[in-house]
């Protein structure tokens, strides 16, 4: 036996070094002649791109040019052009002595949004705070009472405008969109009818079309005399929009949940309200709530879509600095401050939502 | 006693209407639903038409068969401003389609590549595919639009200096000059590919029949490579062979010739592409790391060589968790590409825009271009789902 082992082993080389940066070079990168060759490339693409960003966004960039001929001279990133405008980009036109009120209200709406993650506040907590932090923006924002001077919302900017119309949109159309849900659901035919219609015709259209529609189209709508402010029109149309992508999303959560909480839910003699409000939907939306964060995040993206019924959210407050004659041609570098702002934003919550995702799936693993 | 009972006929309830029937309670309920909508709509008519009244604009389509008066950047099928708004319109759905059709089919291609990378073993392909999708996915599209515009328009030279990285390809801040085509042939070149995509589609039909009844299989991707270059191949030498490339050359201060891809086809083009196809990726990801592991070790114990593992066993249960998710990333991109109206794209959104600010209709430019989009996107989804069904797994 032992002989066998021996003249077998013999032969063999000693294996390879299995741990170490020699070895996972080899399996990560050299695997095949492919590999090798797409490794080669890739790294002959990035030698040749990352250094001529790095010179362009930090070695020749200008910090502190007093205007563009010098900053231009330079022959890198300007980003003297957003230091000299961040005040506008970030607030918009806001009254400038004011904008203490727009940061603190950013600050705000951060907070509710990060409260919002917590699990510890998953119960009627959660609706108290965005009811709470909602109503201090609007006082903060709009003013007129505590001494606050009144700011009339068409001043309003930047990126407190998009957040509030990211949160005001979620916050009003998620209750829409759950009774959509519902009554999509619904065994009442008339009923189910409308919701489906609804859906799918909001669904089935861009964005913009119902920005257009709330924007020439609602005033014709409306009493003559009666009048809803631009801001608003366009915000009604988020929660809109919103609602029907929610209640596509909550009625996934719905089928979800298996008959027989149904039918346990109807042998204790509960009502249809007492039902969803109690059994079915606590469970529904529990499943819901990463998609959720999904809707919340691409929302967020779109509130961008107001710029073309001339909302002066962030890209349109990038778009008004960079009509200003002095500094002329430096949309590369605005939109890119603009795009991190959004990319922190969006991706810290995608993150978030991926742990979460692996987090509730614990008790669902088969 | 108990035999009389027995023998009674059962007698029905008397039919009463009370709160206590649910059946009742739903017809309630739906009638004041249904009430209630109605009476909005009604509402909002009935002050529609008293605005429209006071404001002296009357409704109807009638305007769609006057002059429009005005011109538009790049169109499809030959257009003047002496053209009717129907012109205009139509000229912009079409513009919408060309670059809906053109960057669909490039954000598939990138997107399935990107996928595929972000499973690969190779660090560096793996790292680098998985940042392009994080950054792409997480910056709104008019944001990647007005980049791209700028970025052409603002810093890319004139087109003295154009680049000019292959031989007939300028990029300039008027865009991208490419080589175009230029002869009699071209149309019976064409002519001849759509006869030999429909002659692939029939002789596939008839292989896959054929397989069915008597097993013999047929080599179906020769016969299409074949009938590919023989068709237009024949198109071209039935039309007397009359084919020649136009250069572009500068001339002055612009070029001439060749083909012209305007800076706003170009950004629009390229953001959409490059922000569906981060999507596409996470959804060919997500698909193919749906499929079991187990069923690649089954294949393989089959005898089957990976080119076929992949083509017979993976693919198509891969397909069936992507194609719902895919189907709603094309609808996405098709309603994404109005978005074009930001940056001057004429597609339908922004002619129909220029429209109704000439003519005031602006209910019915709503219709039409909520019309147009749900047309589109109802037909892509009819697709959409009748593939879906047909790959969709059989069960009893």
């Amino acid at each position: 036996m032992s002989n066998t082992t021996q003249t077998l082993g013999a032969d063999l080389a000693p294996p390879g070094a299995q741990t170490g940066a020699w070895a996972w070079m080899r399996s990560r990168l050299f695997s095949s002649p492919l590999n090798l060759l797409i490794t080669v490339l890739l790294a002959w693409g990035l030698l040749m791109a990352v250094p001529a960003l790095v010179e362009w966004a930090f070695i020749k960039a200008n910090f502190d040019a007093a205007n563009a001929q010098e900053c231009r001279a330079s022959g890198g990133a300007c980003w003297a052009f957003i230091i000299e405008k961040h005040r506008l980009i970030l607030f918009g036109t806001y009254p400038f002595d004011e904008q203490w009120r727009p940061l603190i209200a950013t600050v705000i709406l951060i907070a509710v949004i990060v409260a919002s993650g917590m699990r510890r506040f998953w119960n009627g907590k959660l609706a108290l705070i965005w009811t709470l932090g909602l109503t201090a923006v609007a006082v903060l924002m709009w003013g007129g009472v505590f001494g606050l001077t009144y700011v009339e919302n068409a001043r309003w900017g930047g990126l407190p405008l998009t957040l509030i119309l990211a949160t005001f949109g979620i916050a009003f159309a998620f209750p829409v969109g759950v009774l959509l849900a519902l009554g999509r659901r619904s065994k009442m035919p008339a009923i189910k009818a409308l919701c489906v219609v609804y859906i799918e015709l909001i669904r089935g259209v861009p964005l913009i079309s119902l920005l257009f529609m709330s924007s020439v189209m609602l005033p014709l709508f409306l009493p003559e005399g009666f009048t809803i402010d631009k801001l608003l029109r366009a915000q009604i149309a988020i929660i809109m929009f919103a609602a029907a992508y929610i209640a596509e999303t909550v009625r996934g959560g719905l089928q979800a949940i298996p008959k027989g909480q149904y039918e346990g839910a109807d042998s204790l003699g509960l009502n249809y309200w007492q039902q969803m409000r109690k059994i079915i939907l606590p469970q529904a939306l529990k499943i819901v709530i990463p998609p959720l964060v999904g809707i919340f995040i691409s929302l967020f993206k779109d509130t961008s879509l107001v710029v073309i019924i001339g909302i002066f959210d962030l890209t349109l407050a990038a778009k008004a600095a960079l009509s200003d004659a002095a500094w002329r041609g430096f949309g590369v570098e605005a939109y890119l401050f603009i795009s991190l702002i959004y990319f922190v934003f969006c991706y810290s919550m995608s993150k978030y939502s991926r742990a979460l995702e692996q987090r509730l799936a614990t008790g669902h693993a088969r | 006693m108990a035999p009389h009972i027995a023998q009674r006929p059962a007698q029905r309830p008397p039919r009463r209407v009370s709160w206590n029937d649910p059946a009742t309670r739903a017809l309630v309920y739906q009638a004041l639903a249904l009430a209630l909508v109605g009476a909005a709509v009604w509402f909002l008519v009935h002050n529609t038409l008293h605005n429209l009244s006071l404001r002296n604009i009357s409704t109807g389509f009638g305007f769609l068969n006057r002059e429009a008066g005005f011109a538009i950047g790049e169109t499809v099928i030959a257009y003047s401003p002496a053209d009717t708004y129907g012109r205009a319109i139509f000229a912009g759905v079409l513009n919408t389609l060309r670059v809906g059709l053109l960057a669909l089919v490039a954000a598939t291609v990138l997107g399935v590549f990107i996928g595929v990378g972000r499973l690969s073993k190779n660090w560096l392909v793996n790292k680098i595919t998985s940042v392009y999708v994080e950054v792409m996915r997480n910056v709104p599209l008019l944001l990647q639009l007005f980049f791209w515009y700028a970025l052409i328009t603002e810093n890319m030279p004139g087109p003295r200096q154009a680049h000019n990285p292959l031989p007939g390809v300028f990029i300039s801040n008027r865009g991208l000059k490419v080589p175009g085509l230029e002869g009699a042939s071209l149309d019976w070149m064409l002519g001849g590919l759509a006869l030999a995509i429909v002659a692939i589609v029939v002789v596939g039909h008839w292989a896959t029949k054929r397989q069915e009844a008597t097993g013999q299989p047929f080599k179906l991707g020769r016969t299409a490579i074949g009938l590919l270059v023989a068709f237009p191949l024949i198109g071209w030498l039935a039309s007397g062979a009359s084919l020649t490339l136009d250069m572009p050359a500068l001339k002055g201060f612009n070029f001439v010739g060749g083909l012209t891809l305007t800076p706003e086809f170009v950004a629009l083009f390229l953001g959409l592409t490059v922000y569906t196809s981060a999507f596409i990726a996470e959804v060919v990801r997500s698909g193919i790391q749906a499929v079991n592991n187990g069923q690649w070790e089954a294949a393989g114990s089959l005898g089957l060589p990976r080119r076929l593992v992949l083509r017979l066993v993976i693919l198509p249960q891969a397909l069936r968790v992507i194609i719902p998710p895919m189907t709603s990333q094309y609808l996405n991109l098709l309603k994404n590409s109005s978005l074009a109206v930001a940056i001057g794209y004429p597609d339908i959104v922004s002619v129909v825009n220029t429209t109704l600010n000439q003519t005031g209709q602006a209910i019915e430019g709503i219709l039409i271009i909520m019309g147009a989009y749900l047309t589109v996107s109802l037909s892509i989804s009819i697709f959409m789902n009748w593939y879906n069904k047909r790959i969709a797994l059989v069960e009893r």
